[in-house]
């Protein structure tokens, strides 16, 4: 039973103590819905938290936008092809410090779910995004990029004009920036799609969003050629924000209400821009050139290995 | 077992002593594959079965149709580089299980018997008709030639070390991409390799990537598509996504010669598709060109 099915019974429940009005098993199944929520929603395994992650009704990065600045200007297109309708990109002000946000959009309804390309952004979205960087960056504006993607878009046109080439470039200007970066993954944070906006000062996260090299439908399909087993996948891949803190690739955790974002945006909203706030006054005690110095260093701390070490085994002949 | 089969053995068991020399390693003398006069190989371009040792001693390239067979890393360097100018450098890092996935580790052993590489990495200094340059190579016979942790340090201290020596950087990619196996750490490893050709970038060095058969993922959205100059051998398999992928998404077969170095050549992303034939002398002449007076 996933968390999907767990939600659905909980309406049920809860419409039925509605229903009954107030008899005396009223304050017997109440008890037991509270059981429930206690015991069986609180404790959401890695694929719940990818059903959430995924959850059609959860906050989308236009609803955290209209939420955090009332004032934002939206600016279009990467001035070389065209204007990528998964990535939004402009300038708005977060409790009058001003922004230039970039964040990918996946679509709330099926219309719009298409016209967004599923949160799948092309070479031009990504171009757009270093447009408005390399603006911000002229202007000393922090940069606030909101990550929601299962990845970059694999198909004729984007091959065709540099998916790859474009990710590069957008790893190696921000390596450069001078000015603020926070990322924040607010849902699916999917591969190189996901990292093209995730090179950041400070990396935080949504509680129940995931941050993973591949889905987890992807891996299963590869390791066991079964697809169906991404539940397992998902549990051995460490894609949820409490193993990322862990592993030190993202840096804060912003909490979730009970059952996900979406039963509870404006709490989320409220959340995410106080962690938002704190990490900018945070990091706007720093230089220019201390910023990028920090971007790098962080990067290179990562990976997972070790080196044999010739100096002790020196000491051991001797 | 029968005769094939025993050469086949035979050509796996890979002869080259690679001596220690504290941190830096010379790799010196019988690179050479171990192979017999009548080992036929099929073609996977024309399918003519062809031989191979007239293949190899016609630089990995068929003698009917001209395809260019993937090479070792190790074969590379020593087709690129003069004589003896090879000095490995990173030598002894070892892979390790983030994720705890059963038999990674014993898939690693398994290539590392196969290819008696570390990882499927190598870098070091090296000299280009007396021009001198680090040099990194991948091998694709090492797990796709993946970039897991090990790799993205190498790749990292390959620029750091060039910096260090105020030299180019040639870059021979060939990667199914990131490293699925370490998770997340290789997706990092992108960042990683990014910044590090950014710095070396910034401090006005060149850096030339050659990209070989086959160059995805991850490998194509981080450093390899990052070179000052950018020069591939033709009829390689350059992409982000893999064919398979895109033809799943997309729901219908892909245009003949799609994603391939001649068709990235005319959508402009590749300076120069070069023959294998040709690749030292324009790399010379490359480095030639940019070689700093003092």
């Amino acid at each position: 039973m996933n968390i999907i099915d767990k939600e659905k019974k909980l309406q049920i429940l809860e419409k039925n103590i509605n229903d009954l009005g107030d008899s005396e098993s009223v304050s017997k199944l109440v008890e037991e819905v509270e059981k429930f929520k206690k015991n069986e929603m609180t404790k959401l395994s890695a694929w719940d938290k990818v059903l959430l992650a995924r959850h059609p009704k959860r906050p989308k990065a236009k609803d955290f936008i209209n939420y955090f600045s009332v004032d934002f200007i939206e600016l279009h297109g990467d001035r070389l092809f065209s204007d990528d309708q998964s990535i939004i990109g402009g300038i708005g002000s977060i409790d009058g410090i001003v922004f230039t946000i970039i964040a990918q959009q996946k679509g709330s309804s099926v219309e719009e779910n298409i016209s967004r390309n599923f949160g799948m952004p092309h070479p031009e979205g990504y171009r757009k995004a270093l447009r408005l960087m390399k603006q911000a960056e002229k202007f000393n504006r922090p940069i606030l990029t909101l990550i929601d993607t299962p990845g970059a878009y694999p198909g004729l046109g984007a091959e065709e004009r540099g998916q790859g080439f474009a990710i590069a470039e957008n790893l190696k200007e921000m390596s450069r920036l001078t000015v603020p970066v926070i990322a924040v993954i607010i849902g699916e944070g999917g591969s190189g799609g996901a990292l093209a906006l995730g090179f950041a000062n400070q990396v935080l996260m949504l509680e129940n969003a995931i941050y993973s090299i591949l889905s987890p439908e992807g891996y299963a399909s590869i390791v066991w050629k079964d697809s169906s087993k991404a539940p397992t996948a998902a549990e051995q891949m460490k894609i949820t924000a409490a193993d990322l803190k862990d592993f030190e690739i993202i840096d804060e955790i912003i909490p979730e209400p009970f059952g996900g974002a979406h039963l509870n945006p404006e709490q989320t909203f409220e959340k995410a821009k106080k962690c938002i706030m704190d990490t900018y006054y945070h990091l706007s005690g720093l230089a220019r050139i201390e910023l990028q110095y920090q971007r790098n260093a962080k990067v290179r701390n990562f990976g997972f290995m070790q080196r044999f070490n010739y100096d002790n085994l020196k000491e051991v002949k001797k | 077992m029968n005769k094939i089969g025993e050469t086949i053995n035979k050509r796996k068991k890979l002869k080259h002593n690679i001596r220690l020399i504290n941190e830096e390693s010379k790799i010196t003398q019988n690179m050479d594959l171990d192979i017999p006069e009548g080992l036929y190989d099929k073609c996977p371009q024309c399918g003519k079965l062809t031989n191979m040792k007239l293949n190899i001693e016609n630089d990995y390239i068929c003698k009917n149709c001209g395809y260019h067979f993937r090479m070792r890393a190790i074969d590379r360097i020593k087709y690129i580089l003069d004589e003896d100018s090879f000095v490995e450098k990173g030598v002894g890092y070892i892979t390790l299980n983030p994720l705890y996935i059963e038999d990674y580790e014993s898939k690693i052993s398994k290539y590392k018997k196969e290819t008696s590489l570390d990882e499927a990495y190598i870098y070091g200094f090296g000299q280009i008709y007396g021009e001198p340059c680090i040099i990194g190579v991948m091998d694709s016979h090492f797990m796709m030639g993946s970039m897991g942790s090990v790799v993205g340090e190498k790749v990292t201290k390959t620029f750091e070390y060039a910096i260090y020596k105020k030299l180019p950087v040639i870059i021979f990619t060939a990667s199914g991409g990131a490293r699925m196996q370490e998770g997340i750490f290789s997706l990092m490893q992108m960042a990683k390799t990014s910044a590090a050709v950014a710095k070396h970038c910034s401090l006005g060095y060149l850096y030339v990537s050659v990209l070989t058969d086959p160059t995805t993922g991850g490998v194509t959205a981080s450093f390899a598509s990052l070179g000052d100059i950018i020069l591939s051998e033709p009829n390689a398999l350059i992409g982000f996504a893999g064919p398979r992928v895109i033809e799943q998404t997309i729901n219908q077969k892909l245009p003949e010669g799609f994603q391939r170095s001649e068709f990235l050549q005319s959508k402009g992303f590749i300076d120069q598709v070069v023959n294998r034939k040709d690749l030292k002398k324009v790399l010379y002449q490359i480095l030639h060109f940019h070689r700093r007076s003092s």
